[in-house]
C-alpha cells in the first residue's frame, strides 16, 4: 500500500480514541475476491465527531464493522485498528468481547432489528450493565434508568418495563444509544442511525449524539450517505469511494472547497432544499467500479473529467492539499489534479456535463449518465 | 443535454378537459386487529390537472402511501372517490379497470421487489405493451428499445435481467415501464428513496426531463423535500391521514404557513454546515399520535409548539387563504398571517 500514514488532526493533544492505519478488508470465495476496504487510515480523537460519507459500496460500513470486530469468519483483516493502545486486529474473540460495548459500541440503522423483541428495553439495557460492570440486577435498573432519561425518553421509569414494540422508532433508537453508552465507551460506532427516522426524529437523535460527545466526550464515528447530517454533525469528514478514502478534512473546508473531484461531485449532486428553485441536478456520469481488482491507479479516474495518464497510471495517496497559506496537514486528498481551494463549483459542473456529453456521444457511458436518454427523449418530443 | 428546467407546459392547454386525477374527500379505514378502526386516511382531496406535478409530502404513518395505492386502485377507497380523466375508478371491479389501466400507473421505492427477477428487461416493458394491445410482433421490440433509449439505456439491456443491473437502472426500468403505454398520470411513490445521492440525482433528472416532454400528470409522494421541491409544481403536506397545507411549491418553501409544515421544513437538515448549524430548529415534543384514536380537534395539537384551547376541541378545517393556497390551521388568519413556530 502507497498510502501514507495520517498525522491525527486533533484540537487537543489527547490520544486518538480510535486509530485506524492502512486497514484492508477483502472477501474471498472459490471464484472471485472483493476488496472492500483498500488501505484507509483514520483517527477520531476523544470528544470528536468524525464522520464516514460515501455510497453503498464504498466500504463505510464495513470499515466500521472492522472496528468492531464483527466481520464473519470469510473476511481478510489487514492494517491496524488500534482502541486506546489495545490492537483489534487478529486480537482474539475472548479479548474482543471484553471490548466491545464497554470501550467501542455500536448503533445500527434500524433499531427494530437490533433490539430483542421478547426481552424489556431495561432487560437489554441491563444486560451491558451486568456483564462488563458486575452490577446487580436492581442496580443495572436503576442505571438504566437514568440511561433512558440521558438519551431524552420521557418517563424512564415506566418505559423501562416496555418492549420495544411498544416504542416508536425514534424512542427505539434512544433505546439503542443507551445500551451503546451504558458502560461509557471510549468509541461510539453510529452507522446510518437516522436513515431508517422522519426527520423531525432524526433532528432529536442527532441532539442526543451531540450532547454525549459533550457530556462524556466520546469519540464519535458518524457512517452515513446523508450530506445534511454530515454538515449537522460532523467535525471531520472521510470520504471514501470504492473501498478508499478519497478525502479528508474539517467539515466547514470540506464543504466550502472540497478537493477531490468525487467530493466535488458528490456535493454538487445533493438537492439542497429552499430556494434554489428548479434547476438541473449535476450528475456524476458511469458507475462505481467493481471491487475485484486493486489497480495502481485512482478509481475514479474512469469518471472523472480531470483524469489524464497520471491518474490511470498510478495510485494517489493521501497528500495534504496546498493553500494560501501552504500546506494544511488537516484538509488531504487523495487526486493527481485536486480542485484548488479558490476554484469555483461552477468550473466542477461544467467539467461534469462536458464528461457527460462525451460518455454519450459515444456511447461508452455506461449508466447513470443522462447523456443517451435525455436526447433520445428530446428526439422524441421534436418528432 | 438540456440545460436549466423551466416551467412544464402542459400538453393540452384545453382547459375543458377534465383533470387526470381527482380525488375528493377520500377515506380509507383499516379494521384493526385488537378492534377499532384506523383512519389512514381521512378526507383527503387532491387534484392534479394535465401535465401539472403534485407533490405529497408526510413523514411515515401520514398516509401518503395509502393515497397513492387508492388513486391507481391498487386499494379500494373506505369512502370519496378517485376521478381518472374524468371517469370514476373509485370502485369499479378489476375487470373494469384492467382497460382503463393504461392511462395510469404506479412507481415503486423499491426497484428489486417491483421487477419480475424472473423475467428479462425487455419483457418487464413489453408486458404492458403487449396487454393494452399497443403494438405486436416486431413493433413491440421496437418500442421496448425506443422506452430504453428514452430512460438512458442501451438496447442490450432488454436482454438481461434485473439482478444483473444496478438500482439506478433498475429505476430507469421502472420509469420505461410506467410511460410504455403513454399514460396521462403517473403515481411515483419515493421512486427515488433507495438510491444513493448521485444515482438519485440523474433519476430525478430523467423524471424531470420525461415529465418535461410527456407531460404526463404526477402524483409525486415522498417524505424528501429537496426532491418534491425539485420536482413538484404544488405540494400538499399530509398529517395523521389529512392535508394540513396545500401551495404552490416556490410560495410553501418560501412562507410555510402551518406550524407542521413549517417544522418539517426546519427539521431538514441542509448540506451546508454554516447554514445549518445556524438555523432555528423547531424541535416537535412526543410522538406522532395512533391512527387508531386521533387526537380531538385539530390532530397536530398534541405537538404543536403554538396550540390553544380552539385547537385541542374544534376541528379546523382546510381552507382557502389568499396565494392559490390552503390550510388548516386556527392560527393562520384568513389574509394568510401565520404565526411562527420558531419563535416559541
Amino acid at each position: 500500500m502507497t498510502e501514507t500514514v495520517l498525522e491525527p488532526v486533533r484540537k487537543t493533544p489527547a490520544e486518538p480514541a480510535l486509530s485506524v492505519r492502512d486497514l484492508s478488508v477483502s472477501f474471498h470465495s472459490d471464484t472471485r475476491t472483493v476488496h472492500a476496504v483498500d488501505g484507509v487510515s483514520y483517527d477520531v480523537a476523544p470528544g470528536e465527531v468524525l464522520a464516514v460519507v460515501g455510497e453503498s459500496g464504498c466500504g463505510k460500513s464495513v470499515t466500521s464493522m472492522a472496528a468492531m470486530g464483527l466481520l464473519p469468519p470469510t473476511a481478510r483483516i489487514g492494517g491496524s485498528i488500534r482502541l486506546g493502545g489495545r490492537e483489534l486486529v487478529g486480537a482474539p474473540e475472548k479479548e474482543l468481547q471484553k471490548v466491545r460495548g464497554k470501550d467501542i459500541a455500536m448503533i445500527f440503522q434500524e433499531p427494530m432489528t437490533s433490539l430483542n423483541p421478547v426481552l424489556t428495553i431495561g432487560r437489554q439495557i441491563g444486560e451491558v450493565l451486568r456483564r462488563h460492570q458486575g452490577l446487580s440486577r436492581k442496580e443495572a435498573k436503576a442505571r438504566a434508568v437514568e440511561l433512558l432519561e440521558l438519551v431524552g425518553i420521557p418517563a424512564p421509569a415506566r418505559r423501562i418495563d416496555e418492549y420495544p414494540h411498544q416504542l416508536s422508532g425514534g424512542m427505539r433508537q434512544r433505546v439503542m444509544i443507551a445500551i451503546a453508552v451504558a458502560c461509557d465507551p471510549a468509541v461510539l460506532i453510529a452507522d446510518e442511525p437516522t436513515t431508517a427516522l422522519d426527520v423531525t426524529v432524526q433532528a432529536g437523535i442527532l441532539e442526543v449524539l451531540q450532547s454525549l460527545r459533550e457530556r462524556l466526550g466520546t469519540a464519535i464515528v458518524l457512517v452515513t450517505h446523508d450530506l445534511g447530517v454530515v454538515a449537522d454533525a460532523a467535525d471531520r469528514v472521510l470520504v471514501m469511494y470504492a473501498g478508499r478514502a478519497v478525502e479528508q478534512a474539517p467539515v466547514h473546508d470540506l464543504f466550502a472547497a472540497g478537493r477531490h473531484p468525487y467530493t466535488r461531485g458528490l456535493l454538487g449532486a445533493v438537492l439542497r432544499p429552499g430556494g434554489e428553485g428548479k434547476r438541473r441536478l449535476p450528475e456524476i456520469p458511469g458507475l462505481v467500479p467493481s471491487l475485484d481488482s486493486q489497480p495502481d491507479a485512482c478509481t475514479f479516474a474512469p469518471r472523472c473529467s480531470r483524469a489524464d495518464d497520471t491518474c490511470t497510471g498510478s495510485r494517489p495517496g493521501l497528500r495534504a492539499v496546498e493553500r494560501e497559506a501552504g500546506a494544511d496537514a488537516s484538509h488531504r486528498a487523495a487526486c493527481w489534479h485536486p480542485y484548488a481551494e479558490t476554484q469555483a463549483d461552477a468550473e466542477a459542473q461544467t467539467d461534469a456535463e462536458t464528461q457527460a456529453d462525451a460518455d454519450g456521444g459515444t456511447g461508452s457511458g455506461t449508466d447513470t449518465g443522462t447523456g443517451p436518454g435525455t436526447s433520445a427523449a428530446a428526439q422524441e418530443a421534436g418528432k | 443535454m438540456t440545460t436549466a428546467q423551466t416551467v412544464p407546459a402542459p400538453r393540452d392547454a384545453d382547459t375543458t378537459l377534465p383533470p387526470v386525477l381527482e380525488i375528493s374527500g377520500m377515506e380509507r379505514h383499516f379494521g384493526a386487529s385488537g378492534g377499532g378502526t384506523v383512519r389512514a386516511v381521512d378526507g383527503v382531496s387532491i387534484t392534479i390537472g394535465r401535465g401539472e406535478v403534485v407533490g405529497l409530502v408526510g413523514e411515515s404513518g401520514s398516509g401518503k402511501s395509502t393515497v397513492g395505492r387508492c388513486a391507481v386502485r391498487l386499494d379500494e377507497p373506505t369512502a370519496g372517490t378517485v376521478h381518472i380523466n374524468g371517469t370514476d375508478v373509485s370502485h369499479l371491479s378489476r375487470r373494469a379497470l384492467r382497460p382503463l389501466r393504461k392511462d395510469f400507473h404506479l412507481v415503486f421505492q423499491d426497484p428489486s421487489s417491483s421487477l419480475d427477477p424472473r423475467m428479462t428487461v425487455g419483457q418487464i416493458i413489453a408486458e404492458p405493451i403487449r396487454l393494452h394491445r399497443r403494438a405486436r410482433g416486431a413493433a413491440v421490440r421496437e418500442r421496448v428499445e425506443q422506452l430504453l433509449g428514452q430512460v438512458g439505456l442501451r438496447p442490450e439491456h432488454a436482454d438481461r435481467h434485473p439482478h444483473e443491473l444496478s438500482g439506478g437502472q433498475r429505476q430507469r426500468i421502472s420509469i420505461a415501464r410506467a410511460l410504455s403505454c403513454d399514460p396521462d398520470l403517473v403515481v411515483a411513490d419515493e421512486p427515488t428513496s433507495a438510491l444513493d445521492v448521485s444515482v438519485q440525482a440523474s433519476v430525478l433528472n430523467l423524471l424531470a426531463d420525461l415529465q418535461r416532454d410527456r407531460g404526463f400528470g404526477c402524483l409525486f409522494i415522498t417524505h424528501d423535500l429537496a426532491a418534491v421541491e425539485f420536482l413538484a409544481d404544488r405540494i400538499a403536506v399530509m398529517y395523521l391521514g389529512q392535508i394540513v397545507e396545500q401551495a404552490p411549491t416556490a410560495e410553501l418553501f418560501a412562507a410555510p404557513k402551518h406550524p407542521y409544515t413549517q417544522a418539517l421544513l426546519s427539521a431538514a437538515p441542509v448540506p451546508d454546515p454554516v447554514a445549518q448549524r445556524s438555523r432555528e430548529r423547531i424541535v416537535l415534543h412526543g410522538e406522532l399520535p395512533s391512527p387508531l384514536d386521533p387526537p380531538p380537534g385539530c390532530r397536530f395539537h398534541t405537538r404543536c409548539p403554538l396550540a390553544v384551547d380552539r385547537c385541542r376541541t374544534e376541528i379546523p378545517a382546510l381552507r382557502e387563504i389568499p396565494g392559490g393556497r390552503q390550510v388548516s390551521c386556527h392560527l393562520v388568519t384568513d389574509d394568510g398571517t401565520a404565526p411562527d413556530a420558531a419563535a416559541v
